[in-house]
């Protein structure tokens, strides 16, 4: 729907994740259709309580505009660390490329991680907007000063394994992203509706995937389970830190960053895994998981945060294996870069001489 | 990146080379996509190329991975003049107080039809 001003009617998903993709979109263009109100702030004017008023009216912050420094700077922050999420998310994945078990998941495991390549590619451009440079973000990862999703510090094991990444980590990162869609800074709010269109063919052949080896032979079934093991504490922690020791939240939802608390999410994740675990037979590994009637959600168990900010400092089973990757990635793909300005330098010295 | 500069700046001196910074020679470019005929292209976002020809080849492969075009643009986004948000109301002033320029300005009396 990128350059469309309304959603075909045959692209409707009868509601959903994706429906609230198409609900943000349209919530996007209605704001834009009342933002004439608001011109520019007068010259006299008090730049924070304009600054506040835009946000109050749910319209959007675009980069040209004056924001605070400390919005700029929270904006930078999330929106590379999750370019970086994108870009080290294709290595767990890229591991299975070679060894998927037919050329059609071969075909569509490569699309994705593609794919993946475009979400980093359409976040670092959202962030170059805010004032910094390609080559500071890139820097910046690669030298450790920023970070990326701690989830993919955690080993592909088995084929199942890239089942489970496309229905546990692709799932909570598009309970995390759908209200991301929403965020008050229009160019990230753009990207995002582009990111989670795409991340739910991720979700969906994740659970594909899982559904075939679970209704497989017996071993396939256990090996489908054994991922599921694995992976569902270290996806719950995805959502971050609890609610009480999260330190950007507050500010993050004052200015309409962020919309849902960190809990609220993880619980959002956690009511909608357990069905689709019943449709695939696999169980999830937590036996206080129960449905309590009173609160109208699932109890369940905590993951274990220790590990969370072990893993956040660079303590995973393979932070160092997923930035030594990157680094050498980088330095190996310098000749391609180089090349490709030679060439560009040299065009534009013939030209040059052509014009001269 | 400092690797890069090294790089680069092993380089200089040498007869007949030209300094290579990759920053230098990878300008941002602006995508325009035009999604169906019909339609006029729309802005999607950015991206880094070293040249024209190359800034097109990836602004297929970046935003047009689901047939979401039939033609692109990339502008280097240097070649963009803007308006400057900051004098947004002297800018557009001239158009505030022309309201006869719509069509609902107009009174149109009763029993005139096809206007």
């Amino acid at each position: 729907m990128y350059g469309n001003d309304f959603p075909a009617p045959d692209d409707a998903s009868g509601g959903g994740l994706l429906g609230e993709v198409e609900a943000a979109e349209a919530a996007l263009r209605e704001a834009a259709a009342r933002a004439r109100r608001f011109g520019a702030p007068t010259p006299d004017a008090d730049l924070d309580a304009y600054f506040a008023d835009v946000i109050e009216a749910d319209q959007k912050i675009e980069p040209r505009d004056w924001m605070p420094e400390a919005y700029r700077r929270t904006l930078i922050r999330q929106i590379a660390q999750h370019a970086h999420s994108e870009i080290i998310g294709m290595q767990p994945e890229g591991n299975w490329i070679s060894r998927a078990p037919s050329l059609k998941r071969k075909a569509i495991l490569l699309a994705k991680v593609q794919d993946e390549a475009g979400h980093g590619l359409y976040l670092y451009a959202a962030a170059e907007t805010l004032g910094i440079s390609r080559d500071e973000l890139v820097d910046l990862l690669l030298s450790g000063r920023q970070k990326y999703s701690s989830i993919f510090n955690y080993p592909t094991l088995t084929w199942a394994d890239v089942g489970v990444i496309g229905w546990l980590v692709d799932g909570a990162a598009i309970v995390n992203q759908v209200p991301l869609c929403r965020c008050s800074y229009g160019p990230y709010a753009r990207a995002m509706i582009r990111v989670c269109k795409e991340e739910s063919f991720h979700q969906r052949q994740g659970y594909e995937i899982l559904h075939v080896l679970a209704h497989g032979t017996a071993e396939q079934k256990a090996m489908a389970q054994d991922a599921v093991d694995r992976w569902w504490y270290p996806s719950l922690a995805m959502f971050g830190p609890p609610d009480g020791d999260s330190t950007h939240s507050a500010q993050s939802m004052a200015w309409k960053i962020k919309r849902f608390s960190n809990d609220e999410l993880r619980q959002r994740f956690v009511d909608m895994c357990v069905q689709q675990a019943e449709v695939l037979g696999l169980t999830l590994p937590d036996e206080d998981l129960r449905w309590n009637d009173e609160r109208g959600a699932y109890d369940y168990t905590q993951p274990d945060y220790d590990e969370l900010m072990q893993v956040i400092k660079g303590n995973g089973p393979c932070n160092r294996q997923r930035m030594e990757h990157r680094r050498r990635a980088h330095t190996d793909g310098a000749w391609v870069r180089e090349a490709a300005a030679a060439y560009a330098a040299k065009r534009e010295q013939q030209k040059e001489k052509v014009a001269a | 990146m400092s690797e890069r500069t090294e790089r680069g700046e092993g380089r200089e001196g040498m007869p007949g080379q030209h300094r290579v910074s990759t920053e230098q020679h990878t300008p941002l470019w602006e995508v325009f996509v035009r999604a169906r005929r019909g339609l006029s292209h729309t802005h999607v976002g950015s991206l880094h190329a070293p040249d024209a020809e190359l800034a097109l080849r990836n602004a297929r492969d970046v935003y047009t991975r689901r047939q979401e075009g039939v033609s692109i643009w990339v502008v280097p986004a240097a070649a963009i003049t803007a308006s400057s948000p900051d004098e947004k109301d002297a800018f557009f002033d001239p158009a505030a107080d022309k309201v006869y320029r719509h069509p609902t300005f107009y009174e149109v009396p009763e029993g005139a039809g096809h206007l």
